[in-house]
């Protein structure tokens, strides 16, 4: 077993969807808190904008994103978000797109987190918020969005955890992560077919396993006490 | 007063004018945003007539989306009504009496949610290639359907076992004090009350299986993203196929997501006024226990962010 992870470097793999992860969780996390402060605004444009946003993005398959991502913003639109001279453009290039693809979907994933989050708030906190003043801005810097988060861990949560397993999706495009280095594995050593699949199933619970311990941990402990 | 508008004051002329200032720039990005993808795609010659015209052809449609359509939808439907009969079984063998069978339904329904479905469709279709079980044309269609059934019936055993826990105390009770064991009052009495409560669920469970499907491209599975990729070799027309593809799904995906929602307001409807009808207070809204969008009375809503959508990632 330990010589099937040498062989091919299961754990580099692994790496790769960690990282995978990490870029598209933080794009995702900022795009869906803009996209939900759309959604709450006061301009009926925005929460328009937001809300269309939100239908497409969820409501198509990721798949269908990010081999976009890859066949037509790069291959047909000539979006290309890395440099030709590099020695390692085709991976950056591949890595990147899928990263915009993961970031764009769960976005909207995320969108419906903070607004839930923003659900399990009191009216009075908002109201309170008013009546001493703060405008709409102020409202949702200091009231609305801190507590929302906080109410949101859990799903906010389930969506990394979701992001994680997504990951897989970025083999359609040739990324070499955990998925990549299955089919390779099948490939080379077909004889341990049942054995590469639980080394790499293996990997995603130690990933998902943890993070969904800790997103429980969090979300006892951030909870607001009301 | 709507509850959106507890965030915000009832605008004055200076508010008024502020929304109406971030109205115009707000258009101005939106409308920036798909300026600069129609200029991209015009620059580079994606809205040609030549790159659209195809679709209206109808062997277009005959040759690639309807039967690409219909192979989405037969995984799809095979998935979904063997996932729930599967489900079920699970959440059975979940809440059973037999610690043995509890245990291993338990790892069984932990293990497969943790792992991602691509994978599971992955090892699937290698391994039936290599066993020769079914014809080789078969076998990417029941790899990507093992693999959806196998992370959906997991997901559902969960939603089945929810409802059940959701349920009121006094059903289980009246169960047992009316001399049924628990086994049978679990079979009679709580499933299928779970499972009413849960159709909404169901329904946007569909979503997520559909759009799944589209996992089924990478194991060869000629589904609906397959015949929009094998067009767009075909026409020279990646971009217009794949965007053809994604309002396709769109449209069926978003037709489920209301369909859930009227599911779920029909039922929310129903339990308030049975609830009205028996004077039972304590019934009341239980019914919709599993949608976890029921009873946020008193704070601050958003539209509908009902319990349904939370889910589908």
């Amino acid at each position: 077993m330990l010589e099937l992870i040498n062989d091919f470097n299961v754990l580099t793999a692994f790496w790769m969807t960690i990282r995978l992860a990490l870029w598209s969780s933080l794009f995702a996390l900022i795009i869906g808190t803009i996209v939900a402060i759309m959604r709450l605004s006061p301009v009926g444009v925005l929460q328009w904008a937001g809300a269309a946003y939100v239908t497409l993005l969820r409501n198509t398959p990721l798949t269908l994103i990010i081999l976009f991502c890859s066949l037509g913003l790069w291959g047909q639109l000539g979006v290309e978000p890395a440099s030709r001279t590099s020695d390692t453009f085709i991976v950056d290039l591949n890595f990147r797109l899928a990263v915009i693809g993961l970031a764009f979907y769960h976005a909207a994933f995320v969108t419906e987190a903070i607004r839930s989050g923003v659900n399990t708030i009191p009216v009075g906190q908002a109201e309170a918020a008013r009546s001493v003043g703060l405008t709409f801005a102020q409202n949702l810097r200091y009231i609305i969005l801190p507590q929302a988060f906080r109410g949101a861990i859990t799903p906010l949560g389930n969506v990394l955890i979701a992001l994680i397993k997504n990951t897989t999706v970025a083999v359609a495009i040739g990324v070499a992560e955990a998925a990549y280095a299955l089919r390779n594995m099948i490939e080379f050593r077909p004889d341990v077919i049942l054995l590469n699949f639980l080394i790499i199933a293996i990997g995603f619970v130690i990933l998902t396993l943890p993070t969904g311990l800790a997103v429980s941990y969090l979300s006892q402990k951030l909870v607001v006490r009301r | 007063m709507s509850a959106q508008q507890v965030l915000f004051d009832a605008p004055g002329p200076k508010a008024i004018r502020l929304y109406r200032i971030l109205a115009v720039v707000g258009v101005l990005i939106v409308a920036g945003a798909l300026g600069w993808i129609g200029w991209r795609m015009w620059d580079r010659g994606q809205l040609t007539a030549d790159k659209w015209s195809p679709f209206l052809d109808w062997s277009i449609w005959q040759n690639y989306y309807i039967p690409g359509f219909w192979d989405t939808a037969r995984a799809a439907l095979a998935a979904i009504v063997i996932s729930m009969s599967l489900a079920l079984l699970l959440a059975m063998g979940r809440m059973s009496d037999l610690a043995p069978l509890r245990w291993v339904t338990t790892v069984f329904v932990e293990f497969f949610r943790a792992v991602p479905v691509l994978i599971m469709m992955i090892f699937t279709f290698f391994f039936l290639s290599r066993q020769g079980w079914f014809p080789d044309n078969l076998n990417p269609f029941i790899a990507t359907v093992t693999g959806l059934v196998l992370y959906n019936s997991s997901v559902l055993c969960e939603v089945i076992r929810n409802g059940v826990g959701s349920l009121p105390n006094g059903q289980r009770e009246a169960g047992l004090s009316i001399g049924l064991s628990s086994s049978q009052t679990r079979r009679i009495i709580l499933i299928p009350q779970a499972l009413t409560a849960m159709l909404p669920t169901l329904v946007s469970q569909i979503i997520v299986i559909v759009k799944d499907t589209a996992l089924g491209y990478i194991i060869l599975y000629p589904e609906l993203l397959t015949r929009a990729r094998q067009l767009g070799s075909a026409e020279a027309n990646v971009v217009p196929a794949y965007i053809v593809a994604a309002a396709l799904f769109i449209v069926i995906n978003y037709g489920l997501g209301r369909l859930a929602e009227a599911i779920e307001d029909r039922q929310r409807r129903r339990s308030r006024s049975a609830a009205k009808a028996t004077g039972a207070a304590a019934m009341g809204g239980d019914t919709g226990g599993v949608a976890a969008g029921v009873g946020m009375h008193g704070k601050i809503g958003t539209g509908s962010t009902s319990g349904t959508a939370e889910e589908g990632y």
